[in-house]
């Protein structure tokens, strides 16, 4: 059991100690929302850190890829859904003002009751997506 | 090394390994997303192991962080403050799960991909910007 949920261990101890060193190194939540709106303040110098951060994310995948690994990305190509998905996640994530990363990862580590109740609440509201999906036979 | 010099690269190299960690955990998969999140049917709880994972080891350094003054490359530890639990943080985490669930992306993996070309990516990257935006012009910053 354990043996097959070590590519998730490495992954998820990765993800910590990326969130650490951005913390004790500069004082910053990792928190993929709050780097996506500091991408329009870029005039702002203290917002400068995350253009670096998305940097580095994006670069990942070819790194990755050069050094002789795959990582499969298996993603519906239904237009709407993609469009519908993508407006909904920017939206909600920006009033919520985090994701899975600042609240789920960032906020949970910090014993944070605010980021416990975000993230319950999208993880619940993920789940009912997925079964009304699976409920309406293929239409959504 | 000064901080000017040191902190960018700090940003980076932090980037860099947490995308690396979404990519070996398999986080970056929508299709593996969705299944984790299919409780009802062909649920796969293997991602509980990340955040299970990463969650202990990003709390081990915030507490040991409570004896520091600053951090090493700047001046100042910049933690939220905002404490509310009040109906935009729910309506926000509502409609988020909402599109995560359709598709299995939230902002983090969506990014991480977008060097895998895979054709989806860009349009629902290109709609997580426009959400962005939007909220930011019709509803504003949280105060």
């Amino acid at each position: 059991m354990m043996n097959e949920l070590i590519p998730e261990l490495i992954g998820g101890t990765l993800i910590g100690l990326a969130a650490s060193l951005l913390w004790l190194g500069i004082g910053r939540i990792s928190g993929m929302t709050g780097v996506l709106s500091s991408l329009f303040l870029w005039r702002e110098q203290q917002r400068h850190w995350a253009f670096w951060f998305l940097a580095g994310q994006v670069l990942a995948y070819p790194l990755y890829a050069l050094l002789g690994h795959s990582a499969p990305v298996q993603l519906t190509s239904n237009k709407t859904l993609l469009i519908a998905a993508g407006l909904l996640v920017g939206f909600g994530t920006y009033i919520g003002n985090g994701c899975t990363s600042g609240h789920g990862v960032c906020g949970m580590g910090r014993l944070s009751l605010r980021s416990a109740v975000a993230t319950v609440t999208f993880m619940v509201a993920g789940i009912a997506t997925v079964a009304v999906m699976n409920l309406s036979g293929g239409v959504l | 090394m000064s901080a000017r010099i040191l902190s960018p690269l700090v940003a980076l190299a932090s980037g860099l390994i947490f995308g690396v960690g979404l990519l070996i955990s398999g986080m970056n998969d929508p299709a593996k997303v969705r299944a984790f999140l299919d409780v009802f049917a062909a649920w796969d709880p293997s991602l509980i192991a990340v955040m299970g994972s990463a969650v202990p080891v990003f709390a081990a350094f915030f507490y040991v962080s409570k004896r520091r003054k600053a951090p090493f490359c700047a001046a100042v530890f910049h933690e939220p403050k905002m404490t509310r639990i009040d109906r935009r943080l729910l309506t926000g985490a509502v409609m988020f799960g909402m599109g995560w669930g359709l598709v299995g992306l939230c902002p983090g993996p969506a990014l991480v991909n977008l060097l895998a070309f895979e054709p989806g990516i860009f349009l629902f990257v290109l709609a997580l910007f426009a959400g962005n935006r939007l909220a930011h012009w019709l509803v504003g910053p949280a105060r």
